[in-house]
Parts: C-alpha cells; structure tokens; sequence
C-alpha cells in the first residue's frame, strides 16, 4: 500500500495526541495553571493536527462533513465520531484543570476511555481490510493501542512508562512475525484471483495498460522493501530501546523532553512499514504483490 | 444507507467467457466511451510518455502453464463483480457508496463521495479508481443509463461493453433467473468466483477457457510430403548418399 505521509502523520500523530488525552482525563496527572494549558495542548495540538492531516487524503474534503452519517456500518465514520465527541468530552476538564474551576472529572473519565476507542476505530479502518491480509489481524488493534498508551504514558510522566514503550517493540516484533506469513496464509494467488488455476500456473503474458494507474500507485507500492530489515531495526531503537533508556535516567522532565519526539520518530519510521509492507491482493492481477 | 440489503430481487451482472475472449481491447474503449460523459473519466498525460487515466474495464493477459500441454495465453476482462456481500459499500463513511436493492448493482453518488480512497482498498479486484482530476471515486455502473434508457433501440439496452464484444464474450442478464441466459451459460459451462475465498460473492461469473490438446496432425501434412524429380530428385539422391 502506498505509504501517503498525511495518512502516516495522521495515524502517528493523533494516536500520541489522544493517548496523552486519555490519561489527562483518567487524571493519571493533574496539572495546574499554564501547566494544564501547556500539556491539554499538546495533547489537542497532536490529536487535531492528526485530524488535519487526514483530511488531505481526501480527493473531495468538501463533503467530509458527511462522513458523520454512516456510523452504522463505517469504521471511518465510527471514527469521526469518537474524535469529535472525545475532544468535546474533554474540553471542560482542560479548561477546569487551567483555571482552576474544580469542576467534575467524570467527563474526563468518559472522554479519555472514549479517546482509547478513537484510536482502536482507527485501527479498525485497517484491521477491517480483507483485502490486505497483512493488516486484517486482531494484532493490528493491539499495535495502534499500544502505540497509544505508551505515548500517553511516556507524556504524562508515569513511573511504568519504559515497560510500555518496551511492550509496543514487542508488539511491533509480533506484528512483524505474523505479517509476514499473512498474504501466504490468505492463499490468494494470481491463479484464485483470475480462476486459471484451474487450467494450469498462470504468469503475466502482457501489462494491461501502458504505463501506470491508481491501482498500481495506491495499492501496489513495492518501492523499498529491501530497507525493510534496517528500517525495522532503526524502528524498534527509536520508538522502544531509547527511548525507555532515557525515561529510567533520572532526568525528570528533560528525560520526557527528549524520549518523547524520538518515540514518535520511530512510530512514524514503524507506520511507514505499516503501509509500505503491506501487500493488497489486486496486486496479484498484475502479478506484482505490492 | 451503506448497509447492504438482504436480498436483492434482480441480480444483474456479466458473465465474461474466457474462451471467446481475444483480448481486443473493444471492451475497454467502449466503456470508456460511454462513461466519458459528463464529468466523465479523465486521463493524465494521454499523448505523453506517461500515460494514465481512470478506467472501468482493464483487460489483462496470462500465459498459462499447463500440465502435459503447450501453454495457453488467456485474455483477462477485470471490472466491478458487483458482489452480493460487496466490502466497498459497508466501509464508505459517508453513504456514497452503495448497493442497490432492486437490482444488486453497485453504485457511488459523486456528489456524496470524499474521495478517502478506502472503498477501492476494500475491493479485492481493484474495481475502483479514483479520478485524479475530480478526487471522487469511479466504478463500473453496468451502463445504469444504457440498459433502463428507453430513448435506445431495445437492443442497445445492455452494458456498453457487452454491446460492443465482437466475440460475443460478454454477455449481461439476471442471475437471480435461473432460466435466464447469464444462468444457463454459467450451469452449462462452470462459470466460477473470483477468489471466493474473499467472501464477497460476486455476481460476475467468468467462464473457463477450453483446455486446448496438441493440435492433431495439419490437414495440409500430405501436401507437404512433396517427392522431387527431374535434376532436384537426382541432386536430392545424391546428396543423402553423401
């Protein structure tokens, strides 16, 4: 699949935005004054800036409003939702914990439960995929959680956070692991996506068409799959070893400064992978997996 | 609006016979011809060195190996199934993308459409291309505007592709018709799913190629058994003894 950067920043960005959102409201940290401003906002900045990039994935952003109808059946619609409502539920906890209003954390607890299930909609968006069986795994829930809840830890200053952030390389290993047996395991081949495995192997004879098209471009992306092994490894130094090395230094507030940005540097080189690896079956018309 | 209905009374659909198929490409250039109305299909570079465009019918070719066979090239019409369980009406967020109830066929309202990409993502089969010049999502439509049209000649009330098919290759009807034509050809001729594993259950049915023996011998072969006389019999005599 075609790793397109405003969906790698969206899914990155906003996955450590309502992470750190989610423990905000739960109170795993309360802070005060400008402090509150401060910290809610990186937390809004990176879920909306998350948000924001999404939308240029769109070919027809003017009619994103109707995204919010199909809630029903639509992961990506669920997902709407569960950002808008999620940033609404927590606005007045942000703003109490600012001015100091000492208002009810109930919205808080709700809103940064719901912050959690926002980002298991978004993996759902993939997770759903049949299509591409790398991603079409109950691991791929658990990798965009755990993304999530490292991040929050990590921000928010808890003392477990260097478990969490070794947990997501675990995850991301296991990911790996399975996801390479997947387009296997699905037993699609160009002889059951044509039916000419019925008569004998078949092999591309001729391209379909002259020079490249969408599919081609958006979903059988083969472009560096050989950087895979280095990439993977660069991946779990950033978004885990590093990071979690920083946090047991008693650095304090430094230690978080540094650890964080280097944490989501990874995330954006293990999204990536996310994408660039995965292969999509139409791939087999073409007799490319890609 | 993006669940998909139970039933549908009417199952239309193609059934694209491999065996007649002669990868002509006829398919292809009247679909696009028909759906280049309007808005239309665009095309990126058309006269240049890379060329591109959105299209509904993509026709590929294979080399079969066959066992104990020669091989076998296979001329591959690829367009929407309009499957019964289609995986790119359930994950459109905005209800663009839709099934209809009264006949099965699988549409986008444009209008409706953001363009996130996600439905051709879906589709096992890469039915859908997103245009690049309009940003919405394109899909076969089984000619809706052909084949209810009543300003057309009865005959011409069919899917522009099947009308043009020079090879009577393709052929359009109602699989929820056990008499109908598109039914009979499947029943007589084994018309099969598209990776049915996918769970998409397709209405499309493509009809095997013939697994073609080695040829018996020419029925010009005595022809060629040509005896020589004169000066070129005696030379030929002569130079086998050598």
């Amino acid at each position: 699949m075609h790793p397109a950067p405003s969906v790698i920043l969206f899914s990155t960005l906003s996955g450590m935005g309502f992470g750190f959102l989610a423990f905000l409201g739960w109170g795993a940290m309360i802070p005060a004054g400008w402090w509150a401003f401060i910290l809610w906002g990186i937390g809004y900045s990176l879920a909306v800036a998350g948000l924001m990039a999404a939308t240029f994935h769109l070919g027809n952003p003017k009619n994103a409003l109707k995204a919010f109808t199909q809630w029903r059946t639509s992961w990506l619609s669920r997902e709407a939702w569960a950002s808008v409502v999620t940033l609404l539920l927590l606005a007045p906890v942000a703003l109490s914990d600012w001015l100091g209003l000492e208002w009810s954390r109930l919205p808080g607890q709700v809103g940064g439960t719901l912050a959690m299930v926002t980002v298991f909609t978004t993996a759902m968006i993939y997770t759903q995929i049949k299509a591409v069986p790398r991603w079409h795994h109950w691991l791929t829930p658990v990798m965009f959680l755990s993304f999530a809840i490292a991040g929050g830890a990590t921000l928010s200053g808890q003392v477990w956070a260097s478990a969490a952030l070794l947990g997501v390389g675990a995850v991301l290993v296991a990911v790996w692991r399975v996801g390479d047996q997947a387009f296997a395991k699905a037993g699609q081949t160009m002889g059951t996506a044509t039916g000419l495995d019925r008569l004998g192997t078949p092999t591309v004879f001729e391209p379909a068409h002259t020079a490249g098209n969408y599919l081609l471009r958006e979903m059988i992306y083969v472009v560096g799959r050989k950087h895979v092994q280095k990439l993977r490894i660069i991946a779990l130094v950033l978004v885990a070893g590093f990071p979690a090395l920083i946090l047991i230094l008693p650095l304090g507030c430094v230690g978080i400064m540094l650890a964080a940005p280097v944490h989501l540097a990874g995330a954006l080189a293990a999204r990536w992978l996310f994408f660039a690896e995965a292969e999509h079956v139409v791939g087999l018309f073409y007799g490319k997996r890609g | 609006m993006t669940a998909l209905p139970q039933t549908t009374a009417k199952k239309l659909g193609l059934v694209i016979d491999l065996d007649t198929c002669v990868g002509c490409q006829a398919c292809v250039t009247a679909c696009k011809g028909w759906n280049d109305q309007g808005a239309g299909l665009s095309d990126q570079d058309a006269y240049g060195a890379n060329p591109s465009g959105t299209f509904l019918n993509r026709v590929h070719s294979y080399q079969v190996a066959v066992p104990d066979a020669p091989a076998q090239i296979v001329t591959f019409p690829r367009s929407c199934l309009h499957c019964e369980v289609a995986p790119c009406v359930t994950v459109c967020p905005t209800g663009a993308s839709y099934k209809r109830a009264e006949d099965g066929i699988v549409l986008v309202n444009e209008d409706a459409c953001i363009g996130c990409g996600l439905c051709a993502w879906a589709c096992p089969y890469g039915a859908r291309e997103l245009d690049a010049d309009q940003g919405v999502m394109k899909k076969c439509t089984l000619c809706v505007d052909r084949i209810e049209n009543e300003n057309l000649p009865e005959e011409d009330r069919e899917p522009a592709c099947v009308r043009t098919c020079p090879t009577n290759a393709r052929h359009f009807g109602d699989f929820a018709d056990p008499d109908s034509k598109v039914s009979k050809l499947v029943a007589s001729r084994g018309g099969y799913d598209l990776m049915p594993d996918m769970g998409t259950k397709p209405t499309n049915k493509y009809l095997p190629p013939r697994k073609k023996g080695a040829a018996d011998a020419s029925p010009l072969a005595p022809l060629l058994d040509i005896k020589a006389k004169g000066i070129a019999g005696w030379l030929d005599k002569m130079l086998g003894n050598i």
